[in-house]
């Protein structure tokens, strides 16, 4: 795929990658970040993976937007070859409860039981597209079709952190509290995002992402080994199907 | 050691320099509004460059510190004054233990900075103090400072000497354009769309915070749609959303969008586009890249020039060992003698606490 630089501004660029959204373009944007974050050229600041462009940040001072294309463009060619790992996390999740406001409404407007509703959600794999809107809130591309449900007209005000959601066509693991129009259905106990955490965010572009469902009882068990500092879960490294 | 907040005005706030390399996680970097000016304030005080000082929208408040102090008010004109006394924006005055330090309204700009000898020690959150507002982070427990506040002080480290620019500092040149490169999604826009972006005036909107500035003007409708695959964003970046008002980015906004970003404003000319009082009005300028390139230059010389040539404060330090060695009855007496500042204040640099003391 050819790339497409769009200069912004004197301080950062934009390397489009492809059109729309899909695997293929999101991977080698992703596989791009990652080569140059692996060996920053001088004067980079921050790399910025979105579905099908890359922003990279930089510092005017040290070098220019010209020079910075032309490193961006050898590391695409260095990369064309050598397709990165991913890291695929296995979500607790507690299908229904307190947070699960629109779990039973959903059940009802795709006539499926709550068991069905709960292994079409947990049986598919997601792929983190990106991070943005808050700290560590994943976009997650893989919902099945039939789970499809438009956003809220009206956002609730206070969703909390935690809460495993819909909206549109994307599924999303809420990474701090606050107002959506997202279609909730249960919780799970890992923070996507903690400040005071060594490693403050749990996803990053290009993770992929499974649930399991688990009781009450083990999500309470779980919230509670977190709270005491321990590590609950972590990611398989895994070569993704047609990039092996 | 603490500042106190004795009152504040709507939106006083810790800011460092900012986070650095989390945007990828949703983070974007807040820092100053007007980094010229928090570059300066803390020089003036002795500082490192990564010191946190409060910011301050419009209207600064009244401050009480448990120990004497340095400090240095800069991004405009305010009246400034302690314990009664008025005192000059833009140069380093002390705050003794006790004292009332008021800072009023900035008078021709939108954020001011107050920087004290030691900076403010709340603690790094991901590697910065800046606050960040919009999700609560930093600062003082991630929000904006009120009456009652008390912050924690850092160690001084800078030579115990008061500083002031070797020249006064020009006003901000708000009726120079502001100038802009266009893209990254400038082809969303028609070509007669995209020049009304420079042939006609926008004005600056109450609509403003430290996340982005809605600007009023022309309709700037998207023949392409208003709506893109979302992809990152940085502060200067003009995004139109389906309302056709521009908004730009700054500081603290979002890390990534789905809004077309018609342009961006060059980073030399961000801080003065986000000093503009709310109603001015302003026009856009379209330059190459690397002309704007040559203006970030431009712009990070003079800053390091004037901080640089700071020079120490004509000050009279008149100890009663002093009084008395002098004739003060007869009024006959050498005038080098009582007023050492006299010699020329062109001498740049800084000079230490124990050369200071030689001279007095």
């Amino acid at each position: 795929m050819t790339p497409v630089f769009h200069p912004f501004g004197d301080r950062a660029l934009t390397v489009s990658l492809g059109e729309g959204i899909d695997v293929a373009t999101n991977d080698a944007v992703i596989d791009l970040a990652a080569a140059l974050e692996a060996q920053p050229f001088v004067g980079m600041e921050e790399v910025v993976p979105t579905y099908r462009s890359l922003l990279v940040v930089f510092d005017p001072l040290v070098i220019g937007g010209a020079e910075v294309e032309a490193q961006v463009a050898a590391r695409l060619t260095e990369t064309a070859d050598r397709p990165g790992t991913r890291r695929r996390w296995h979500v607790p999740v507690c299908y229904g409860g307190a947070v699960a406001l629109d779990l039973d409404d959903l059940c009802a407007e795709k006539k499926l039981g709550r068991e069905e509703l709960i292994a079409l959600h947990s049986g598919a794999e997601y792929r983190v597209y990106m991070i943005g809107f808050a700290p560590g809130f994943a976009y997650l591309g893989g919902l099945p079709e039939r789970l499809h449900t438009p956003r809220l007209q009206k956002p609730r005000q206070l969703v909390p952190a935690g809460a495993i959601g819909i909206g549109g066509q994307q599924a999303s693991v809420n990474s701090v509290a606050g107002p959506s129009g997202w279609r909730f259905i249960g919780q799970t106990p890992l923070k996507a995002f903690d400040p005071a955490r060594e490693e403050p965010f749990l996803f990053a572009a290009g993770d992929l992402i499974r649930f399991t469902p688990v009781t009450q009882e083990e999500f309470e068990t779980l919230s509670r080994r977190l709270a005491a500092g321990e590590v609950v879960v972590v990611p398989e490294i895994v070569v993704p199907e047609g990039r092996e | 050691m603490t500042l106190e907040i004795l009152s504040a005005g709507p939106l006083v706030s810790v800011q460092d320099r900012g986070r650095r390399g989390l945007r990828r996680f949703g983070v974007s970097a807040a820092g100053p509004m007007d980094a010229p000016a928090h570059a300066l304030a803390n020089a003036l005080c002795g500082n490192p460059q990564d010191a946190a000082v409060l910011e301050f929208a419009g209207m600064g408040g009244q401050f009480r510190s448990d120990r004497p102090l340095r400090f240095a008010v800069t991004g405009g004109d305010c009246d400034i004054s302690v314990d009664g006394t008025p005192l000059a924006p833009d140069e380093s005055h002390r705050l003794e233990a006790g004292q009332v330090l008021k800072i009023g309204m900035l008078k021709n700009t939108a954020w001011g900075y107050l920087a004290v000898s030691g900076g403010i020690d709340t603690p790094l959150v991901m590697g910065a103090r800046s606050t960040h507002l919009r999700f609560g982070l930093g600062g003082l427990c991630g929000r904006a400072l009120k009456a009652g506040d008390r912050l924690p002080l850092g160690e001084e480290s800078g030579a115990d000497v008061l500083l002031r620019p070797a020249a006064p500092l020009p006003p901000p040149r708000f009726a120079d354009p502001i100038r802009i490169l266009l893209g990254p999604q400038d082809g969303y826009f028609a070509p007669h769309v995209l020049e009304r972006l420079t042939r006609q005036d926008f004005t600056i909107t109450a609509q403003r915070d430290r996340m982005a500035s809605i600007l009023d003007g022309p309709d700037m409708p998207a023949e392409r749609g208003h709506d893109i695959v979302s992809d990152g964003t940085v502060p200067g970046a003009i995004q139109v959303p389906g309302s056709g008002r521009p908004m730009v980015l700054m500081a603290e906004c979002q890390t990534t969008g789905g809004y077309p970003k018609i342009a961006t404003v060059i980073s030399a000319d961000l801080s003065r586009l986000a000093q503009m009082p709310t109603g001015m009005r302003l026009r856009f300028a379209v330059v190459e890249r690397t002309a704007a390139e040559a203006a970030a230059r431009a712009q990070a010389a003079s800053l390091a020039a004037v901080l640089k040539g700071l020079v120490t404060k004509q000050t009279v330090t008149l100890t009663s060992e002093f009084l008395l060695s002098c004739d003060l009855v007869g009024g006959i007496f050498d005038p080098e003698a009582v007023a050492p500042g006299n010699t020329p204040e062109t001498t740049p640099g800084i000079v230490s606490g124990a050369e200071k003391k030689g001279e007095t």
